[in-house]
């Protein structure tokens, strides 16, 4: 029987076990929506702004590690999408959106809500499709969802024209396609493999440097074990986070910008450094310049071989699944008669612990303001280390990286690599829509939580229970502490002026609301929002913080890893 | 330093932007782009000749094989290859100049392919430099208009892209 191509786009999502499809209508699309209206396989949310579809879908796939979808009309639907859509780029995240776009015959001749999908989001997508046949629909969408999750995952758009959702043809779901021109390496090449097993254990100041890899490859377990064979230092990126446990004593904390002294200082001094699906970004190893002048030798383990000697030159590439490579590694490692040089890795641990004990992620909780530094402590205490945790980015971003510790993969839900600030709200939306019963907090700020702030309707509509913790500092933090360091305290635009009272606002939304103002208050606020009474509820919490409070240590743009500003040297 | 890289990809629409894009966006350089369809209907061979340093174009080589379009790449100079650009000259053929130009024109190996009382328009190929060299060999005030394709390679011997 011949169907519809709407109906195709909606047999397809369900043959892929979608559960929930983030979107919202429009002209271009209804034929789809109709057909979603008809069946009951998956969920639609409809949020209130294409972006936040996407952010939302973009969490689902970072909680679950399944394929998020989001479904958009064409023209400023797609453009709205589009920030949504290259968040999930930078951060390798697979998502599948389904875009609306005008009837063929109209294509290209400035139609009503016309853009040039396939054009605008091509540099932030793995791959994108204009599907002009409906015979060509269901392969495409295959296509897509094999092409989202395989090899280093990504977004992929596919545009589909108004006339092709109305056109017939049969419905073929196909188990697979081949595709001549995709083919993901997944295993590790075995001499590449005995060499990097070779170099770790003839390493003296060994470190094992973990990234968002790890995490989207679920190669977790296999490093845990892997580190604690070798008794090496760890440490993760922001994008790492939990793919390595935080509170594990072999675990030095996030390196980077603002990451931990005896991180940075362990990753510029090793004399061997495996990196585990990581890309030593700038924000990782800051000058890359500064990091060459240490001596070391790198073994880089990569699903995408261009991101390999891409900044920084290694000695071992190994491209593949890290979760694969990690697995044989370990087996080499166990059959090997060596053993790691037990002295000099004792002397390397005794200098790592004097860097440790430098305690660089201290603060003063005294006096009678906030510290943001110690909400994030108390949000950790009371969820028991347990919770989802979102962020927007900035300062809060960082503070929650540094003080709530992961001790788990896919908890932490941010993004690293385009830095879009919004995206903390849509965020908790899909982790919760996911995870129904898991406590799911979005950490943010003032200036972050009102860029996505449409969506608290969305939580009402679908009774989504997230607790946002607000650290309000009435600044954009991040941009404030820059131009507190670098442009002569000069503070321009940073302030946040006629910020609306977020207790009525949550309020106006059918939510809880709370302000806190004093660091006495701080925990009971906390446990009220998560205790069984407001579980069915999302609580809005603004802390008022410390408006001065500066991110440390820090490494300045462009300056070594090493080269740290310490909170105590201000 | 100036590398000819030769990709297959599938001949669909929108293939060659995503080449282009990325090199683009990525800052690298485009000394000269051709792509036409081979033998074979679905596939596109493109021949794209940049200038970068190694690792730029080792870059260069990893982004293009990520594209999901892209079958294979090979950087033509990594070994001994063949070279080819045409160009179609139109010059001023009139009195005096218009037999040292079809003179000159036979030194390159050059053909006639349309004249007029007052033009020659010469087909030329060959490397890029011999190219140029005609250029400069001929007096610049006759230049009408020039058109060239951009560089085309192929391996020498055994050494062949293809799936």
């Amino acid at each position: 029987m011949e169907v519809t191509g709407a109906e195709i786009v909606v047999r397809c999502l369900a043959e892929e076990g979608v559960e929930f499809v983030f979107g919202y209508p429009g002209g271009a699309v209804l034929n789809i929506y109709d057909e979603i209206f008809k069946q009951n396989k998956f969920k639609h949310v409809l949020v209130r702004h294409e972006q936040a579809a996407v952010h939302a879908a973009d969490a689902y796939a970072r909680a679950t590690g399944r394929v998020g979808v989001a479904l958009v009309t064409s023209g400023p639907g797609v453009t709205n999408a589009v920030t949504g859509i290259a968040t999930a780029y930078m951060d390798s995240i697979p998502i599948v959106v389904v875009t609306g776009q005008v009837p063929t015959p109209a294509i290209g001749l400035d139609a009503f809500q016309e853009v040039d999908t396939v054009g605008i989001t091509r540099p932030c997508v793995k791959h994108n499709f204009l599907v002009k046949d409906v015979k060509d629909l269901a392969v495409t969408m295959k296509k897509a969802f094999i092409i989202a999750a395989t090899g280093r995952p990504g977004p992929v758009v596919v545009d589909v024209p108004k006339d092709v959702t109305a056109h017939l043809t049969e419905f073929v779901y196909p188990a697979t396609v081949e595709m001549r021109s995709y083919n993901p390496v997944v295993k590790g090449h075995s001499g590449q493999l005995k060499r990097a097993v070779q170099m770790l254990l003839e390493a003296e100041r060994p470190m094992i440097y973990a990234g968002g890899g790890v995490v989207l490859g679920d190669a977790s377990p296999q490093l845990v074990e892997l580190t604690r064979l070798l008794g090496f230092p760890i440490t993760n990126t922001l994008m790492g986070l939990g793919g390595h446990p935080a509170t594990d004593r072999q675990n030095l904390g996030m390196l980077g910008m603002h990451g931990t002294y005896e991180a940075n200082m362990a990753m510029q001094h090793c004399d061997v450094l495996l990196a585990v699906g990581a890309r030593f970004d700038d924000r990782v190893i800051g000058d890359p310049a500064h990091f060459a002048r240490e001596q070391r030798r790198i073994i880089h383990i990569d699903v995408d071989p261009s991101s390999i000697s891409k900044r920084v030159k290694v000695d071992v590439p190994i491209v593949g699944d890290v979760q694969n490579v990690l697995t044989d590694i370990l087996a080499l490692l166990k059959q090997a008669k060596e053993k790691p040089a037990a002295a000099a890795l004792n002397a390397w641990w005794t200098q790592i612990e004097l860097w440790r004990s430098k305690n660089c992620l201290k603060y003063n909780q005294s006096g009678a303001i906030i510290k943001p530094q110690y909400v994030v402590e108390k949000l950790w205490e009371v969820t028991k280390g347990d919770a989802y945790i979102t962020s927007d980015v900035g300062q809060h971003q960082m503070w929650a990286a540094q003080y709530y510790k992961f001790d788990k993969p896919r908890r932490w839900i941010n993004s690293g690599g385009l830095g879009t600030m919004g995206v903390g709200l849509p965020y908790a939306m899909g982790v919760q829509l996911a995870f129904p019963d898991a406590q799911v907090a979005c950490i943010t700020g003032e200036s972050s939580i009102q860029m996505c702030i449409q969506e608290l309707s969305t939580c009402k509509q679908y009774r989504i229970p997230v607790k946002v913790v607000t650290l309000n500092n009435r600044y954009m933090g991040m941009v404030r502490q820059w131009q507190e360091f670098f442009y002569g305290s000069r503070y321009a635009e940073s302030y946040m002026e006629s910020l609306p009272d977020f207790v009525k606002l949550a309020e106006a939304y059918g939510h809880v609301g709370m302000r806190i103002d004093k660091p006495e208050d701080v925990e009971a606020a906390l446990k009220e929002a998560f205790s069984p009474a407001l579980k069915e509820r999302l609580v809005f919490m603004d802390f008022q913080t410390d408006q001065t409070e500066n991110v440390f240590p820090m490494v300045e743009g462009g300056k070594g890893l090493s080269e740290m500003i310490l909170a105590e040297e201000l | 330093m100036r590398h000819i890289i030769s990709l297959l990809m599938e001949n669909e629409a929108g293939a060659l932007s995503r080449v282009a894009g990325l090199f683009s966006a990525r800052g690298y350089n485009i000394e000269s782009l051709t792509v036409a369809p081979t033998e074979d209907a679905t596939l596109s061979r493109m021949t794209i000749v940049t200038v970068g340093s190694e690792d730029v174009i080792e870059q260069i080589t990893k982004q293009l094989n990520k594209l999901v379009d892209v079958i294979k790449v090979m950087d033509l100079s990594d070994g001994r290859h063949i070279e080819r650009e045409l160009m179609l000259v139109k010059v001023k053929a009139v009195g005096l100049a218009r037999e040292e130009m079809k003179r000159t024109a036979d030194i390159f190996r050059g053909r006639i392919i349309d004249v007029t009382d007052a033009t020659y328009t010469i087909e030329l190929t060959g490397t890029g430099s011999k190219l140029d060299a005609f250029l400069e060999a001929i007096d610049p005030a006759f230049i009408i208009e020039t058109v060239r394709t951009g560089a085309s390679g192929i391996g020498r011997g055994e050494r062949s892209l293809k799936i």
